[in-house]
């Protein structure tokens, strides 16, 4: 007997817990700059300096001129473009295939979650169909990938609180994924590996045993920071209720990723609009109310354990597609096997075409989101029907998540601004663009 | 989606393969983001971008040989197109991408057409994340976003010139400081 579908559960402002503060904390006249109060304007012992922009605690060029009093932050403004290269700008000039190696360089933390998202823009736009292992790898590699991205959050913005040994930690863990991505494709970073219809390459049969071995370990990994930081009496001290946001206040600057959850908010695109095989996996969305340092790092932490989870459930899954295509065949966007060059007329057109050429992607404009480890990363893509972007534009977390930074410092201590700043994990090459 | 049609300054709906593309008369898009806002539910806007069509399918068609500006055909991919993409009734499309957070994540995506130099409505107002997608819209783009707090270039240098995402823009050279002066 069939059953009836169970009627969807609306959720509207999927807010847990109780906000941090009530009413807004978005400064008034321009939300992104904190104006020194007025009574203070006047006043000598308004001190303003130059954080940065070589400040080893801000994750890159970020300059931050702050206003203090003392100690306290009474004024702050964010001035970023250190890093801006045009990207956006030169993709418009290269052909589709050459383009996928830019994104990763945005965002070069999270560089499979970017190249993800840019290929999966011109996917959509072309129609194509890509085949289930793909899909499989590319979650395995981005589910290693938001682990690589978190580790380095939680190795570097330890170090500035002065918890140097985490950062050997991290950093051992992190070799470790590297290794992994060597295996798979060549690089460490930046690894061009998910080419436009799949994958670039099959997957080695070696990377199988070493993934697994590194999911076995990694659980332990994790008890050791917890065990390292979760009872330590300065981190406790130095995070918890420093940089408040609320779930309004998070909302309404547009947060998303982990910044969000950790205000509250019950949002993951992983969960709420599944791409790649998400819908098939078993994975927990953690969230934390409080809005501060602490609950930013706890969320990242346990979406750590999760995606741990998740990767192990890949590997269940891909080992059995031994010998399954890895890549669309469709011969018009994708390059034909290296052997049929020497056998077939025509493979050696297409492969010239495509290369010399590029392949056309049809009329039309998409915007692709995912769930980047930052948060929600975007690509919206125009073409005219030619082989070159007509526009491409990369909407990146860092940038929205550093437009918190004055709503989270405000009355806070400038010590509090380098724990901020850490949280807020921004990666300045993914702001800049 | 027909509850788009009350929204101030309507002009047109198109579905797409990812969200629906609301057309919006540029002077009223402030008033159609607090309509999505408030009576749809579309809590947050996640990105605003502008595109620049000049000479939006001016390559031509594919095996029409040399237009009357010259097309260099030595050059890769300076072959045209397959077909001619249809016409855009203005230079400049704003486009912001609205996301609900509720089931199915709903979004939308409400699109204005400018010319250059004619203004649009800042919404920093509605959505205080605009403040940097606007800012960088007009560094990048120079749209101008009339009533925004704080309308100065984001990324590029203050004095800087041109805007670069523009059609328009010279690449492969920029001017070089103190070359000329000895």
């Amino acid at each position: 007997m069939a059953v009836a579908p169970r009627r969807p559960r609306v959720r509207r402002w999927p807010i847990v817990g109780d906000p941090p503060y009530d009413g807004s904390r978005i400064p008034e006249r321009v939300p992104t700059i904190l104006d020194v109060p007025p009574h203070l304007e006047d006043s000598e012992d308004v001190f303003r300096i130059n954080f940065g922009p070589n400040h080893p605690s801000t994750h890159g060029v970020l300059r931050l001129i702050v206003d203090l009093d003392g100690e306290e932050v009474v004024g702050l403004s964010a001035v970023i473009g250190y890093l801006h290269t045009g990207f956006e700008k030169t993709m418009e000039t290269k052909t589709y295939w050459k383009c996928v190696t830019y994104p990763e360089r945005i965002d070069y933390v999270g560089y499979q979650n970017n190249e993800l998202v840019f290929v999966l823009a011109v996917e959509q736009l072309l129609r194509l169909e890509v085949p289930e292992k793909a899909t499989w790898m590319r979650m395995l590699l981005c589910e290693l990938n938001r682990i690589h991205s978190h580790l380095v959050y939680l190795g570097t913005s330890a170090l500035e609180l002065g918890a140097i040994s985490m950062f050997w930690y991290c950093f051992r863990e992190r070799e470790m994924i590297l290794d992994l991505f060597e295996l798979v494709t060549g690089q460490r970073m930046h690894t061009r590996y998910f080419q436009v219809g799949g994958l670039a390459e099959d997957i080695p049969e070696g990377f199988y045993p070493e993934c697994r071995k590194f999911v076995e370990w990694f659980p332990h990994a994790l008890g050791d920071y917890l065990q390292l930081l979760d009872r330590n009496e300065i981190w406790l001290e130095r995070t918890k209720g420093v940089g408040p946001l609320s779930a309004h206040d998070a909302i309404a600057l547009g947060q998303t990723g982990p910044n969000l959850r950790a205000s509250g908010v019950d949002w993951d695109l992983r969960r709420e609009q599944p791409y790649l095989a998400y819908d098939q996996v078993d994975f927990r969305v953690p969230v934390y109310p409080e809005g501060d340092v602490y609950a930013r790092y706890r969320v990242r932490m346990d979406e750590m354990a999760e995606s741990n989870r998740i990767v192990r459930q890949c590997l269940d899954r891909i080992e059995r597609m031994d010998g399954w295509p890895w890549i669309a065949d469709d011969r018009k966007v994708v390059l034909p096997p290296r052997e049929e060059l020497h056998t077939s007329m025509e493979s050696l057109i297409h492969h010239f075409k495509i290369v010399t050429e590029g392949f056309r992607v049809p009329e039309g404009e998409i915007y692709v989101a995912i769930e980047s480890p930052r948060g929600e990363a975007g690509c919206y893509l125009v073409s005219d029907g030619g082989p070159k972007p007509w526009r491409v534009h990369f909407r990146s977390p860092s940038f929205v998540a550093l437009e918190a930074t004055p709503t989270c410092a405000r009355d806070g201590l400038i010590a509090d601004l380098i724990a901020i700043v850490g949280s807020l994990d921004a990666v300045m090459g993914d702001t800049d663009r | 989606m027909s509850a788009w049609e009350d929204a101030p300054g309507f002009v047109s709906l198109r579905e797409g393969p990812e969200m629906p593309t609301v057309t919006i008369e540029a002077g009223q898009i402030r008033e159609a983001c607090l309509f999505a806002r408030d009576e749809l539910g579309f809590d947050m806007c996640v990105d605003v971008v502008a595109t620049d069509y000049l000479e939006w399918g001016g390559k031509g068609v594919a095996g029409y040989i040399g237009t009357a500006s010259g097309r260099d055909l030595n050059a890769p991919a300076a072959q045209g197109l397959q077909t001619l993409p249809a016409l855009k009734p203005k230079r400049f499309s704003v486009s912001y991408h609205l996301l609900a957070l509720r089931q199915g994540a709903p979004r939308v995506r409400l699109q204005a057409w400018v010319d250059d130099g004619e203004p649009v409505p800042s919404v920093v107002a509605v959505w205080p994340t605009c403040d940097w997608h606007e800012r960088e819209q007009f560094d990048l783009m120079g749209i101008r976003f009339e009533g925004h707090p704080n309308l100065e270039r984001l990324l590029m240098e203050e004095d800087w010139e041109g805007h670069p995402l523009r059609k328009d823009y010279p690449i492969g050279g920029e001017p070089v400081r103190f070359s000329e002066e000895t």
